[in-house]
């Protein structure tokens, strides 16, 4: 019993001390964006490899999200007759959620894996203590710029799901099951709104490209020097960051689409 | 030198991607269409029940839609919803003496404004009230008649 209570205390204390790190980090990164607007090379480097190299998984995945939805709309929707509505539906499913939570989770594993484990080797081969030594800021040099290259690129990222699983739907929708064409978009267009619903969907995935960046990072830069400890750090980016993706998206739409 | 500019290449296409998809989003999918909302002039109508209307309901005349409900009130001294609606400043031929009600699009759909045009010389003009209205239909109500009605038919 007392045992457990130790156990449990310990995992607070810890957890607690991890969080702690995690933001004074974060902080120490935020303040690396001086840096980056003096050495705009750094980040388009870093976007190359966060959001080009992660381009083509989303716009498949988009593409096939997009296509499993018109499939699956259709068949529950022309039961009632309303197969008109399946562009309202697809889209609106895209754009308030899935676009921004399915890039988020993409992004957090194709992405945000690899960042982890290259800061970890990083850290394992002590490059960053060496960097140290030479008196340059590792968190500046190395961090920043990644951390900002996830943050504008997964809106991109999202923005562009959306936009091709739309596509997707309507390739499906109107090509193969005959939707007209007409109201797929009209109906579209009709109810949903620019701000309420685009532009939530934005900042959705700009929380998320804030967090996941931030979480594979810090585990990166936090792991326990050795392969072990690398692996470990990979995977907690992965789960934590699927964790923290789901758990904010219910905030954010219990806040953005709460009142209405 | 060669690779960084390939590099700086495909970034730049990248960033133009999301821009163009977030452009589709807002012009495809979306209503913000910035050059026919703001143009056009605004009407009133009141009515003694405006059932499930709601704001951005399409206004239409015809079945064509011209206008979108923009502001739903409650008049505290007459009892009655006023409802404000902004037309589409090409429709500006709308006769004064045009009535307003509100319909349901199908048995379960989404409820509308549908004007009828009168025969007036005089047009509707920014900032007039449709004098002819007549509220939505409650269903409720209509099948509540129904039953009263039928019970007094069989005495």
């Amino acid at each position: 019993m007392i045992q457990l209570t130790r156990q449990l205390g310990r995992f607070t204390l810890q957890s607690l001390a991890k969080l702690g790190r995690g933001s004074l980090f974060l902080g120490h990164t935020l303040s690396g964006l001086t840096d980056i607007l003096l050495r705009p090379g750094l980040l388009i480097r870093q976007l190359y490899f966060v959001g080009v190299l992660t381009f083509l998984i989303i716009v498949i995945s988009g593409l096939f999200v997009g296509m499993v939805l018109g499939l699956q709309g259709y068949y529950t929707l022309s039961d009632f007759g309303a197969e008109e509505s399946l562009g309202v539906m697809v889209a609106a499913s895209l754009v308030r959620e899935l676009g921004p939570v399915v890039a988020a989770l993409l992004f957090a594993g194709r992405a945000g894996s690899a960042l982890t484990a290259e800061i970890g080797l990083m850290k394992a081969t002590e490059q960053l203590s060496g960097m140290e030594m030479m008196a340059v800021d590792p968190v500046k040099r190395i961090i920043a710029p990644r951390f900002f290259a996830g943050f504008i690129s997964l809106p991109i990222l999202a923005a562009l799901f959306s936009a091709v699983g739309i596509l997707g739907g309507e390739m499906v929708g109107v090509g193969l099951l005959g939707v007209d064409e007409g109201s797929f978009w009209s109906q579209m267009q009709a109810n949903l709104d620019f701000y309420d619903d685009i532009m939530n969907g934005v900042i959705k995935s700009i929380v998320f490209g804030f967090v996941t960046s931030w979480i594979a990072l810090f585990e990166g830069y936090d792991a326990i020097p050795t392969s072990e400890g690398v692996s470990r750090a990979t995977t907690r980016t992965v789960v934590n960051s699927a964790f923290a993706v789901l758990g904010l998206d219910f905030l954010l739409t219990a806040m953005m689409f709460g009142d209405d | 030198m060669q690779q960084c500019k390939t590099l700086e290449l495909l970034v730049g296409l990248f960033v133009a991607s999301g821009i163009v998809a977030l452009f589709f989003l807002a012009m495809h999918v979306s209503n913000l269409n910035p050059l026919t909302e703001d143009e056009g002039y605004t009407v009133y109508a009141r009515f003694e029940n405006s059932g499930g209307l709601k704001v951005k309901s399409p206004v239409s005349i015809a079945g064509v839609r011209i206008g979108r409900v923009t502001d739903i009130r409650f008049d505290t001294q007459t009892y009655e919803s006023v409802v404000e609606m902004r037309i589409d400043k090409q429709y500006n031929t709308l006769p004064d003496d045009t009535s307003a009600s509100i319909l349901t699009a199908g048995l379960l759909g989404e409820q509308y404004v549908g004007l009828n045009a009168g025969g007036s010389e005089d047009y509707l003009e920014d900032g007039s009230v449709i004098e002819y209205t007549q509220s939505a239909i409650v269903l409720e109500k209509l099948i509540g008649q129904f039953l009263y009605q039928n019970k007094s038919d069989k005495k």
